[in-house]
């Protein structure tokens, strides 16, 4: 989409806000509407923005398919080992009370914690997900469309 | 005009479009169009979940619905043709079933407990002790944070799991192929190699 300047100028200018307002939504979900979920979705589809307008080969140099199969399982794992962090100090599985002084303060960590975990697993899959289907064809001309 | 009066009109402004553009999926046969109309119905069930009040949801399927699911149609489409060849033929047995299965639905519609209603059923097993110890057990003002990061923490634990497991089963089945590729020096589908010649480095699998 070499020729496309607008869509180009404007990508630019917006991807860097796509990526701080997934970060608000993540950080934020305790307080607001969203959590790991959308926040991962969202991280991911600055990415996929990325790699619509600038090209599938240039996505994969700014995020490489091998982080991506590292990021993958990483995000679960930090879920379960916050689960297992609270049964080794003390509490049940995933019960955040026991993870700091204050029970509050524990779930409050907690739950940080596991949708930090969350969002990651996400915003990794559809990723990967988008790069394992766009990544089969060479770009399609406007015309093919 | 009252708050509720103002709901109304957008419910009804919003189904329509939502009827317009399923009417509009159905005919068309251009998949480009079908996909592009496919994330605008996403888009209108996401306004109706937010005046249902329900932000959380509406966040969900715009950023899933809308968003991603299009883009992989999208893909998908440039993997395979972008127009639909053959038209449906009409059948009897399917107008049928489908007219039977709206009708029994509308007719179990008048069981459901008024929207909003604070005694339906589904609103008094856990919801109350949520809403009542969201507060002071885990003093995160969103209570649906804190149902589905800290009292149902399990059930996250397995979506999260699935969403891996999803994850996992694309990259089996499509592979990250080209970047494998690329990390051989050979070109797509290596033309230029000899069928038998062993795959160098061929860890995967």
């Amino acid at each position: 989409m070499n020729h496309h300047l607008v869509l180009r100028v404007v990508s630019k200018l917006l991807i860097p806000f796509i990526l701080l307002f997934a970060l608000y939504v993540q950080f934020h979900g305790d307080y607001g509407p969203g959590g790991g979920f959308q926040a991962g979705v969202l991280f991911a589809s600055a990415f996929i923005l990325y790699a619509l307008i600038y090209g599938v080969d240039n996505a994969r140099e700014v995020l490489p398919p091998k982080a991506l199969r590292f990021l993958v399982p990483v995000g679960l794992i930090i879920y379960a080992l916050t689960g297992f962090a609270s049964i080794v100090m003390g509490g049940n599985y995933l019960d955040y009370d026991v993870l700091a002084h204050d029970p509050q303060h524990g779930q409050h960590l907690g739950i940080l914690v596991i949708e930090f975990g969350v969002g990651t697993t996400v915003a990794a899959v559809m990723v990967t997900i988008f790069y394992a289907y766009a990544g089969r064809t060479r770009d399609v001309d406007d015309e093919d469309w | 005009m009252t708050g509720a009066g103002m709901i109304t009109i957008v419910d009804i402004a919003l189904l329509t479009m939502l009827c317009f553009t399923a009417i509009a999926i159905m005919v068309l046969r251009h998949l480009f169009a079908v996909a592009a109309l496919t994330g605008a119905f996403s888009l209108l069930s996401a306004g109706l979940l937010v005046a249902l009040d329900a932000v959380d949801v509406a966040f969900t399927e715009a950023a899933v619905g809308a968003g991603i699911s299009t883009v992989l149609m999208l893909g998908t489409l440039a993997l395979t043709q972008r127009r639909e060849h053959r038209p449906p033929r009409f059948s009897l047995t399917a107008l049928l079933v489908v007219i039977a299965t709206g009708g029994a639905l509308i007719y179990a519609t008048s069981d459901m407990p008024a929207y909003g209603d604070p005694n339906a059923p589904a609103l008094k097993h856990v919801v109350p002790f949520y809403i009542e110890g969201s507060q002071n057990d885990i003093g995160v003002p969103n209570i649906v944070t804190s149902i589905l990061a800290s009292y149902r923490g399990y059930d996250t634990l397995g979506e999260v799991a699935v969403i891996f497991t999803a994850g996992i089963g694309v990259m089996f089945l499509l592979g990250l192929r080209r970047e494998d590729e690329d990390d051989e020096g050979a070109t797509r589908r290596g033309p230029g190699r000899p069928p038998d010649a062993p795959k160098p480095g061929g860890t995967k699998s």
